[in-house]
């Protein structure tokens, strides 16, 4: 069995001043390499998952934490925030509330010349991360005129440049057009795929998403209720119960199973179509 | 009744805004606008409440030409409810914020108290009438910036993005509530990127393209088009790209009607 990347055992999290658990019973581990989809209603715990993650909880937010987080073998408890960053990049929602230097490349910068690196060395990962999320020509530019894609890309980048093995995103599309939005999730896809890297997305979108995920997992009410490869659980009764916005294709397929007399589990609209055009032919 | 004739507005020298929009919106309409990021779509509802006036051509909103009165004028009969919550709140509680437009219109006390209830509870904020907005989540901010325009019940409601961090749970209230208002008889305007949305719950659709307007009409007739989905650069709904894949005669956006002509579809040729 390979070594897990994340290692959440019996987690239970409280916030300070706050009478009712976020998180109860949490136990997950993800391999390496594994792309994960998280989904669930608004306040099911999702946002404080990814901070219990990078360890913001329990080290800087505090409250009544029990059961252990090991995260690259570091249990996160008891690890510096500063360290954990190295391994854990985490995307939030509005890209202006991270960004704050001048220039992209500063920005990219930032992190790996906090790390005391050598200078060719910082410019050598800038340079690679710029590439990498495809904005190596924005890195004169001022993030504040960029686009909230762009601005996106750039906290990536950031993220990047730190090499971490885990990216940790909170709806890293929430303010994003449509356009923009799937430019982001394909990088995550594509630096899942081609750099190996294990990604943790809290996402909505699920049309968009749910054909380049490994994995789903879905929080209801602090729990985690239902986790598995994706064309398991968005057919699940228990999860269209939950009314997370299962994409029309799913909805489709369902309806025609009983049609064709097997069960479809698409994704994707391509994927029916050429089902359909298949059984025509 | 709202009156669009033939606006420019441009922000600076050469680059056109609007160039040339025409668009008639009646009374007790529920329409969406939608089109790429630059499009025009909010240099063109700001135009409803008077917030910009055009360079060339008029808006008339309910007979009153925009140029000829003010903002303070337009904004109780055209409540805008803007795309960043953070630019629209700054009172101390959920409940202070929600208060404030009926306060400043004079309306009395127990009708505020009344309002403001409906609203909270409408919006599911009842838990957060103390609390500071500031202190939200994303999407909680979001539903106080609806619920305080919405609260002092203006004849037309435009909504600049009113789905960007909300859950489908939460959608579907937003939707749900929309329609009521609309049956009510407001005319309610959702400029939107959320094409999933439009398809679920909006009737008329306007698609924007370019300080244009290149299409309008019903929902289901507009969003099945390919030409104007590639020419406005919108992802298209799912079922209409399914639609369009497995070549439809009637292509739609409606699950049930799809489900029915993939089945004739593939009955036709079992036999």
């Amino acid at each position: 069995m390979v070594l897990a990347i994340i290692e959440v055992k019996g987690l239970c999290y409280t916030y300070p001043e706050s009478e009712t658990p976020s998180l109860i019973d949490i136990d997950f581990r993800a391999d390496p390499g594994e792309f994960v989809l998280v989904t669930g209603p608004s306040g099911c715990g999702k946002t404080t998952f990814c901070r219990v993650l990078n360890g913001l909880i329990p080290n800087s937010y505090g409250g009544d934490f029990k059961g252990t987080v090991v995260v690259d073998g570091m249990l996160t408890a008891t690890t510096p925030v500063y360290e954990l960053a190295q391994h854990v990049g985490l995307v939030f929602q509005n890209p202006e509330n991270e960004l704050f230097c001048t220039t992209v490349e500063r920005e990219v910068a930032f992190g790996p010349e906090n790390l005391a690196l050598s200078r060719e060395e910082i410019m050598m990962r800038v340079e690679e991360a710029l590439e990498t999320v495809g904005i190596s020509h924005l890195k004169e530019k001022s993030p504040e005129e960029l686009s909230g894609g762009e601005q996106q890309k750039v906290a990536i980048a950031a993220l990047l440049a730190m090499k971490p093995k885990v990216l940790v995103l909170d709806e890293p599309t929430a303010n994003l057009d449509p356009v923009s939005a799937k430019s982001v999730l394909e990088l995550m896809y594509r630096l899942n795929e081609k750099n190996g890297v294990t990604v943790i997305l809290v996402e909505h979108r699920l049309e968009m998403v749910s054909n380049l995920v490994d994995r789903c997992i879905v929080f209801d009410a602090g729990r985690i209720i239902a986790d598995g490869a994706p064309r398991e659980v968005l057919y699940s009764e228990k999860v269209s119960e939950l009314g997370v916005g299962i994409p029309k294709i799913v909805q489709v397929s369902k309806h025609l199973s009983e049609f064709v007399g097997e069960q479809l589990r698409f994704l994707s609209s391509d994927e029916l179509a050429s089902y359909i055009r298949g059984r025509r032919n | 009744m709202i009156r669009i004739e033939c606006v420019t507005y441009s922000y600076s020298e050469g680059i056109s805004a609007l160039d040339g929009v025409d668009l008639e919106i009646g009374d007790s309409e529920l329409l969406a606008i939608v089109g790429e990021n630059g499009a025009g779509k909010t240099t063109l509802v700001k135009h409803l409440n008077g917030l910009l006036k055009p360079q060339h051509g008029r808006v008339l909103v309910e007979g009153i030409d925009t140029r000829e009165t003010t903002v303070a004028t337009l904004a109780r009969k055209v409540g805008l409810v803007f795309q960043n919550p953070d630019h629209m709140l700054f009172a101390e509680t959920v409940e202070k914020e929600l208060a404030f437009a009926l306060t400043n219109f004079g309306v009395p006390p127990e009708e505020i108290a009344k309002k403001v209830e409906w609203a909270l509870i409408e919006f599911s904020l009842s838990n957060y009438r103390d609390r500071s907005p500031f202190t939200l989540s994303g999407g909680e901010k979001k539903r106080v910036s609806l619920a305080s325009v919405l609260c002092y019940g203006p004849k037309i409601i435009v909504l600049d993005e009113p789905t960007t961090g909300q859950d489908n749970l939460q959608k579907t209230r937003l939707a749900s509530t929309l329609t009521r208002l609309n049956r009510q008889g407001e005319t309610v305007i959702v400029v939107t990127h959320d094409i999933e949305f439009v398809a679920d719950f909006i009737p008329r659709v306007v698609v924007m393209s370019k300080g244009r307007v290149i299409a309008d009409g019903p929902t289901e007739e507009i969003l099945v088009r390919k030409d104007i989905m590639d020419a406005s650069s919108i992802l298209p709904p799912q079922l209409a790209e399914l639609s369009w894949e497995i070549g439809l005669n009637t292509p739609s956006i409606n699950t049930a009607m799809i489900v029915e002509e993939i089945r004739h579809m593939l009955g036709r040729t079992n036999k």
